[in-house]
């Protein structure tokens, strides 16, 4: 058995929802799971946690907690030392993109980033090359191994513990060369694309900025959907970069996907083929996505959007979120 | 000012990928700038509009082939180019370490650039390791840059376009976001001027870089391989609404 670290991450004091796949990933292989939080840890996280199946919850109490990669990167490292942990497993998140590869630079520690497969026994890693064309796999040598995890890659088991806790007080140096200086929040309406659980996309068929409007409706319609947009929806300035999903913009990996008006570039399918569930809507019967998906929609999206958005709607309360 | 850029060699984001053996790809596709460095270069040209007496030296380290995406850089504004050659594949711990001695052994930087990510290995992690090695401080996904003194202002995209504004001492390594600028094409008269521009080679085995400890190595690649066979939703508009609700509901579970 061996000791798994595993960095948690949150949303506003809330635990993100893609922890739980990454926890599920972890206990499969059958170690022993050290959770590392480094924000305000509550009762409600404790129990969320426990709930998934982490052995031990370490609270990382810092001498200065306000953020700063370089500094939270080396109390990370710290903390693996404390507690001789040698396998550390992030998410592949804005913020797991900003502190994994500062822990592997500082630890000269191997690292495999967006990964969908881990085998802790064999030290080996999962994950997609080439805009997803082929799948790699690496073998990770070093004192001590980094994998970053595809959000959503896997999904979320029950699998209940009894955790520890356990409460590193540590005083890390103040970071005189890297300072932050300001965060500021994403606008309204651009959600988190590469963790979300559902993303309703739109692309050269919206025709303009407004008709976003449609996508927008229809992902409230689902409660919290994520909306996306194709490369040319973001190049004609209908919705901000933010919202492009492909290999120059975010890599999704969502349960459901829902294409409108997205003809499929290589460079699109790139950044959202892992999807679980594929639903296009296109007028084109000869677009290149329709290939790729699971379901397709021959027709207008300006009948079928807005009707589909009803229907969620109609049904909004007689179904339950899982 | 003294401006690295470190840029990749890979393969068109459109070419065909074949596998070939374990480990290797078939090479005779197209292969060009990895697309996020093309910022960097964009970015340190600007850099040097603002500081004209500033250099731009531009590394690669690739496998032979790579005098393409230099010579692009320098037609973008690079001055000169280092590429260090290899028969192999290398891993990050390794790139960082050749990047390092590369740049250490011409001279001292300012400012390093690179890009965020490379689309062919898509590891994230460079950036990282070659500003440990130096020990100065980095960033990534940088869409803004500003200078102020020995300083530099940052500002980094996080998820659902929430910013991150930094300040970093120089020298400082930065890795470019594709909201960073514009890049910047060449036109006939730069890519003539860039034919000229100086490129130092440097066989990767002469600079006798120790084997390091931590390695990452590929052991196989295959084709991606596609599951899905597509099913037509057809009726009227009404009941393929109804039936989307109801894939979403019993197949997929998300409402």
């Amino acid at each position: 058995m061996k000791k798994i670290g595993l960095l948690i991450e949150f949303k506003e004091g809330v635990l993100k929802p893609a922890n739980l796949g990454m926890i599920t990933a972890a206990v499969k292989e059958g170690h022993e799971l050290f959770a590392i939080l480094m924000e305000v840890v509550t009762s409600d996280i404790q129990q969320q946690l426990a709930r998934y199946g982490v052995d031990h919850i370490v609270k990382v109490v810092m001498n200065r907690p306000d953020w700063n990669p370089a500094r939270w990167a080396q109390a990370v490292v710290t903390v693996l030392e404390r507690l001789d942990i040698h396998i550390l497993m992030g998410m592949t998140s804005a913020q797991g993109k900003d502190l994994l590869p500062r822990i592997a630079a500082i630890l000269d520690a191997p690292l495999v980033m967006d990964c969908v497969h881990v085998d802790f026994d064999r030290q080996t890693a999962k994950t997609s090359q080439y805009s997803g064309k082929t799948t790699a796999t690496f073998s990770l040598t070093g004192e001590t191994i980094l994998y970053g995890m595809r959000p959503n890659a896997i999904a979320a088991v029950v699998h209940p513990t009894t955790p520890q806790v356990i409460e590193q007080t540590l005083d890390i140096p103040e970071q005189t060369n890297l300072q932050v200086l300001e965060v500021l929040p994403g606008k309204l309406g651009a959600q988190n694309l590469s963790e979300a659980d559902v993303i309703v996309s739109g692309g050269r068929g919206m025709k303009n900025g407004e008709n976003f409007k449609l996508i927008f409706d229809c992902a409230k319609a689902f409660g919290d959907a994520a909306v996306g947009a194709s490369r040319v929806a973001v190049d004609e300035g209908w919705v901000p970069y933010a919202m492009q999903v492909g290999q120059t913009g975010t890599k999704v990996n969502p349960t459901v996907y829902i294409a409108c008006g997205i003809s499929g570039s290589v460079q699109h399918l790139a950044g959202m083929k892992t999807s679980g569930l594929i639903i296009a809507i296109n007028s084109d019967a000869n677009a290149a996505i329709l290939a790729h998906c699971d379901y397709i929609v021959i027709g207008d999206l300006f009948d079928i959007l807005p009707a589909l958005t009803h229907e969620l709607e109609k049904n909004r309360g007689q179904y339950y979120r899982k | 000012m003294k401006i690295y850029v470190c840029v990749k060699h890979v393969p068109d984001s459109a070419a065909t990928i074949t596998v070939k053996g374990e480990t290797e790809i078939e090479e005779g596709i197209t292969f060009l700038m990895n697309p996020y460095d093309e910022h960097a270069v964009t970015e340190a040209r600007r850099l040097k509009e603002i500081f004209p007496e500033s250099e731009i030296i531009v590394v690669c380290f690739s496998k032979p082939g790579a005098e393409g995406t230099l010579r692009s850089a320098l037609a973008m504004g690079a001055d000169r180019g280092i590429l260090v050659t290899t028969g192999h594949r290398h891993d990050p711990i390794m790139t960082a370490r050749v990047l390092k001695t590369a740049i250490s052994q011409d001279g001292q930087p300012d400012l390093i650039l690179t890009g965020r990510e490379s689309i062919d290995s898509e590891g994230m992690q460079t950036m990282f390791r070659l500003a440990h090695l130096f020990n100065i401080p980095a960033a990534t996904n940088v869409v803004q840059i500003e200078t102020a003194g020995n300083d530099v202002l940052v500002s980094c995209e996080k998820e659902a376009g929430a910013r991150e504004m930094l300040k970093l001492a120089m020298p400082c390594v930065l890795a470019a976001g594709k909201g960073l600028n514009n890049p910047r094409y060449p036109t006939f008269p730069d890519i003539v001027k860039a034919r000229k521009k100086e490129i130092n080679i440097i066989d990767f085995e002469k600079l006798d870089i120790p084997e390091p400890e931590s390695r990452v190595e590929l052991v196989c690649l295959a084709p991606a391989i596609e599951k899905r066979t597509p099913k037509e939703i057809t009726g009227s508009t009404t009941s393929i609404a109804e039936q989307i609700v109801s894939i979403l509901k019993d197949e997929a579970r998300v409402i």
